[in-house]
C-alpha cells in the first residue's frame, strides 16, 4: 500500500525554499509495447500528480508513456506555514495514491 | 593489383548490403513521432505565440546507456514572483512514439523553478522544452542525447 516515497523536509524556516523529491512505485506500462504473440499490451500509466500545501494547489504534472517505470518528480516550494502537503497520483485503471507529510515552519 | 581491386569490389558490396540492412532495421521500428508532428504538438500547447530561444535549460546527459530512465532536469531563469514566474514547463521528444513527455504546472509559491523527473528514450534524439512565463511568453531549450539502449522496443511477456 505505502507504494509512494516522499522526501520532504520535517523542519523549515519561514520563506525558504525546499525542495520535495517523491517517487511512487508503478509500471507505467506505454501501450507501445507487444507480447510475443503480437498482441498489444494495454496502457496504464499515471497520468497526474497533483502537491497541494494546506489544501492550496502549489504543484501539478501531466504525465505521458514517456516518463519512466516508478516515477521520480522533484520540485520546490516555498515554506509559508506549518502544516500538511498532500500528494495525489491518479491514472488508467482507476489508479489513485494519496500520501501526506507534515511540515513545520517556524 | 588484382587482388586489391576484388577488395575493393567485396568492400563495395559489404557496403551496398549494410546500407539495405539498416535500412530495413529502420522500417521495421514501430511508429515514432517524427519532428514534423513534435513541431504540431508544440504548436498545439504555445497556440500562436512566438517562442523564444533563452531563459530556459534543459539539462540531459549527453550519453546514456539505459534509455529507460534517462534523468531530465529543467531550470527557468525566473524570480518567482507573483508578477513575473513560470506558469508551465514542458517537454518534447522527435523520436518517441509519442512527441509528450511531461507538463509541470508552477506557480509563483514554486520559490525556484526547477523541475526533475526521469524520462523514457526510444533513440539518439532532441529532447526540447518549453517554458510558459507569467506574461504569456514561451522559451525553449534542446538537449540532443545519445541513447545506447533504446527503451520501447524490448517486448513484453
Amino acid at each position: 500500500m505505502a507504494s509512494a516515497l516522499i522526501n520532504v523536509p520535517a523542519r523549515a524556516k519561514r520563506g525558504e525554499i525546499i525542495e520535495i523529491k517523491t517517487l511512487i512505485s508503478h509500471v507505467m506500462e506505454t501501450g507501445f509495447r507487444h507480447t510475443q504473440l503480437g498482441a498489444v499490451i494495454p496502457r496504464n500509466i499515471i497520468r497526474r500528480f497533483v502537491c497541494t500545501y494546506n489544501g492550496t494547489e502549489i504543484f501539478s504534472a501531466d504525465l505521458y508513456p514517456a516518463i519512466s517505470a516508478n516515477p521520480f518528480i522533484v520540485f520546490s516550494t516555498v515554506a509559508t506555514e506549518s502544516g500538511t502537503l498532500s500528494f495525489q497520483w491518479t491514472g488508467d485503471n482507476g489508479f489513485s495514491v494519496t500520501e501526506s507529510a507534515k511540515i513545520t515552519v517556524e | 593489383m588484382e587482388r586489391s581491386a576484388s577488395r575493393r569490389e567485396f568492400l563495395k558490396i559489404a557496403g551496398v548490403a549494410a546500407g539495405i540492412g539498416l535500412s530495413a532495421a529502420v522500417s521495421v521500428r514501430p511508429a515514432s513521432a517524427t519532428p514534423p508532428e513534435m513541431q504540431e504538438a508544440i504548436r498545439k500547447v504555445v497556440g500562436a505565440a512566438r517562442v523564444t530561444p533563452g531563459k530556459v535549460k534543459i539539462d540531459l546527459p549527453p550519453l546514456i546507456e539505459n534509455g529507460n530512465a534517462v534523468p531530465l532536469t529543467v531550470r527557468v531563469d525566473s524570480p518567482m514572483t507573483e508578477a513575473d514566474h513560470v506558469r508551465a514547463v514542458h517537454v518534447f521528444t522527435e523520436k518517441n512514439p509519442q512527441p509528450y513527455v511531461v507538463t509541470f504546472h508552477l506557480g509563483p509559491r514554486a520559490g525556484r523553478a526547477q523541475v526533475a523527473t526521469r524520462m523514457r528514450l526510444a533513440d539518439s534524439q532532441n529532447v526540447v522544452a518549453i517554458c510558459e512565463l507569467s506574461d504569456g511568453s514561451f522559451w525553449s531549450d534542446n538537449a540532443s542525447i545519445v541513447v545506447t539502449l533504446a527503451a520501447c522496443l524490448e517486448d513484453g511477456i
